[in-house]
């Protein structure tokens, strides 16, 4: 499949992500707990819905390794359970 | 002397789990609001409301442990769990009970919702609206210090606050963002498309 | 049987018959007349790797390799033996001016199911559905009841929505009666119609899986062009004489199908390649083919086969405007940036197309579609962006033009 482009933002060069965050649209109602506890990773669109940091491949938003554990945290956190993370590669 | 310690710690625990519900009430509103408070952000509201449930459940163990062990009370591990058949004052000692099944259910399901599916989870969830008013009522018509002037004080605070955030929870314009559901329930745009008109 | 296999670009025709062939409404007797009978169980084995030799391509849209998605679908099966696979067929056209699949339904419907018998037979399935609707439908119902090995067939009414033929609208469509989009983690030949593995195809591609089981790869690959094999179905429409469904080969230069279907080449300013999440081509840029690779470079795709020509006089940015307006009310409204963002690209492009556009509504374009691409359960907004983006480089001179409130068209 040809790649998704998400924003027009630069990508970032690093370490091949360990993580992929997925996001069920059909659930996430722009709460904005997510963006505020992974800033690196994720903004905020301007109707509330979060937005990856930077441009990436694919539908899912990488998760570098160092922020794992932090990832694991908002996906427990997030008050309609629209978050999974996946492995980048599976797909 | 044991005895009137066991007393103490009863009540008090009691009174205790009652202001930690009211917190958790009122934070779990604000987080369903989306909206941050000054130097609070949303999340960590999100964890207070987690937090002051949890510590509310320790407070009730210890409430409903002291009063099962205190012999002046005549509670029985049924009447923790099965309402209305108290020795002592059934109807308001049936409403704590009542208010333990529920709050055992929502957070029951709360701590296991990733298993259960996030449809369950929410519908036992809208049960803490139920609960709070039943705790309370427990708490002014059961409690030892009930109807004293500084626990009615206290009551009616907690309870003004709690009926106003509820009062805001119904408000249109309560959730920080824009409404999925609202807009969903807007009249559907045209769906014949009227494009390639004859010119 | 007639087929014409002819080479494609330096003869008189684009144009093969080859899954019309048995001429209109053809019934049973007609089309084993035409085709010859078919064995779907005893094809079985073989199938897949004729189907990967063939280079058979998904002609739904997506244009995935067809026999990849048996060989997921298989090796589902294979993993959990318990879980029966299914299979779904899919005509449910939602794009507005195709008709290929409704073509392919009322005249070819015998294809259509031997495709599925074969393909269902090739992966054990243990459930066969077709979504379509009229006049499709009814033709399926009278194709069904001609043969007894079609009797397991069940057949669902598509809705009538732009979304309703999206794969996993679909399989909620039949699930639950709800013809929406649904989140999904895992690919359908994994885990799709109540979590069993399934294999879902245009009805296109399963009629071309049953002539393919009848003869082979190589007849397959006898026409189109080596990286674009085979036929495909194209409908023709817009500012065209006559809306038309033609079968031509792969690869086939745009032009020469436009010709093939009477249009005035020199009438034409520009052509919408695959619906309307397809992209622009203008009038100097169709000497392309109808191929993935030739149309790369464009940002377009063959897509389910439709092109949507557009006169001189017709003002380019007007039409897209339209069709970004119908977009956003197509959306399902179950994902925020999708429903929030298509009718603000919307407005957007209102703005362009009426002429009191300040200096950045361009630029609020682009950034819109880049904020919605990617951002939803199905690739709807993505459609949307690739559309805009495509209008507003083919178009740039018509957008500048109609941001100072002129106009290069001779009508509005």
């Amino acid at each position: 499949m040809s790649q998704t482009i998400s924003n027009g933002r630069p990508a970032q060069p690093g370490a091949a992500p360990a993580l992929a965050l997925h996001v069920d649209w059909t659930r996430c109602d722009g709460r904005g707990l997510c963006s505020e506890m992974l800033p690196e990773i994720l903004g905020r669109d301007e109707w509330g819905y979060p937005i990856a940091a930077e441009q990436h491949r694919g539908r899912d938003i990488p998760v570098p390794a160092e922020s794992e554990v932090a990832a694991r945290n908002v996906m427990s956190l997030c008050p309609v359970l629209a978050l999974r993370l996946t492995d980048p590669h599976a797909r | 002397m044991f005895d009137d310690t066991m007393w103490a710690f009863g009540r008090g625990s009691g009174i205790a789990d009652l202001a930690l519900l009211t917190v958790s009430l009122v934070a779990g509103i604000l987080t369903r609001s989306g909206r941050p408070l000054p130097g609070v952000p949303r999340f960590a509201l999100s964890l207070i409301h987690r937090n002051a449930a949890l510590l509310a459940v320790a407070f009730l163990a210890l409430h409903v442990g002291t009063l099962l062990i205190d012999p002046f009370a005549k509670l029985t591990l049924v009447d923790v769990v099965v309402p209305f058949l108290g020795a002592d004052n059934p109807f308001w000692l049936g409403m704590g009970t009542l208010a333990v099944d529920l709050l055992i259910a929502i957070v029951v399901t709360a701590l296991t919702r990733q298993v259960i599916g996030a449809r369950a989870f929410k519908a036992v969830h809208w049960l803490a609206y139920a609960m709070w008013p039943v705790a309370m009522l427990h708490g002014v018509f059961e409690g030892t210090d009930g109807t004293d002037a500084w626990f009615l004080a206290g009551a009616s605070a907690a309870t003004l606050l709690v009926a106003g955030a509820v009062l805001w929870r119904l408000s249109p314009r309560f959730q920080e963002t824009p409404r999925r559901t609202t807009a969903a329930a807007r009249p559907a745009a045209l769906t014949e498309p009227q494009v390639w008109r004859a010119p | 049987m007639t087929i014409e296999t002819a080479a494609v670009r330096d003869s008189g025709t684009v144009l093969v018959s080859r899954l019309l062939a048995a001429g209109p409404d053809a019934d049973l007797a007609r089309h084993i007349a035409c085709f010859g009978a078919l064995d779907p169980v005893a094809a079985a084995p073989r199938l897949l790797a004729e189907l990967e030799a063939s280079g058979l391509t998904g002609r739904g849209g997506a244009g995935f390799a067809a026999w990849r998605k048996l060989a997921a679908t298989a090796r589902a099966r294979d993993s959990a033996p318990r879980a029966r696979p299914v299979v779904i067929a899919n005509g449910a056209e939602g794009e507005p001016f195709s008709r290929k699949d409704e073509t392919l339904l009322t005249n070819a419907p015998h294809l259509v199911i031997d495709g599925m018998l074969a393909a269902g037979a090739a992966v054990g399935a243990g459930e066969l559905h077709l979504y379509a609707s009229e006049p499709g439908l009814s033709a399926i119902l009278g194709a069904v009841a001609e043969r007894a090995d079609a009797a397991g067939i069940r057949i669902v009414t598509a809705a009538d929505t732009f979304l309703s033929g999206q794969a996993s609208a679909v399989v909620n469509a039949i699930e639950t009666g709800r013809p929406l989009p649904r989140d999904a983690v895992k690919h359908l030949g994994e885990s799709g119609l109540r979590r069993r593995p399934t294999l879902l195809h245009n009805v296109e591609t399963l009629a071309h899986i049953g002539l393919i089981a009848r003869y082979g790869a190589a007849w397959f690959r006898a026409a189109g062009t080596p990286d674009d094999p085979g036929t495909r179905l194209v409908t023709l429409a817009g500012d065209v004489p006559r809306s038309q469904v033609l079968e031509v080969h792969g690869g086939a230069r745009i032009d020469a199908v436009l010709a093939a279907a009477g249009a005035e080449h020199d009438r034409i300013s520009a052509v919408l390649v695959g619906g309307y999440h397809g992209g622009w081509l203008t009038a100097d840029q169709l000497g392309a083919g109808l191929s993935p690779a030739a149309l790369a470079p464009y940002g377009a795709h063959p897509g389910a086969g439709i092109l949507l020509a557009l006169d001189r006089t017709r003002c380019a940015v007007q039409t897209t405007a339209e069709i970004v307006e119908y977009l956003a009310g197509q959306s399902a409204r179950q994902c925020g940036p999708c429903l929030f963002g298509l009718p603000a690209l919307a407005a957007s492009w209102r703005e362009l197309a009426a002429g009191v556009a300040a200096a950045e509504s361009p630029r609020r374009a682009w950034d819109l579609a880049d904020a919605v691409d990617g951002r939803g359960a199905c690739a709807h907004p993505d459609g949307t962006a690739r559309l805009s983006r495509s209008a507003l480089r083919a178009f740039a001179a018509d957008v500048e033009q109609h941001r100072h409130g002129r106009c290069l068209r001779a009508t509005h």
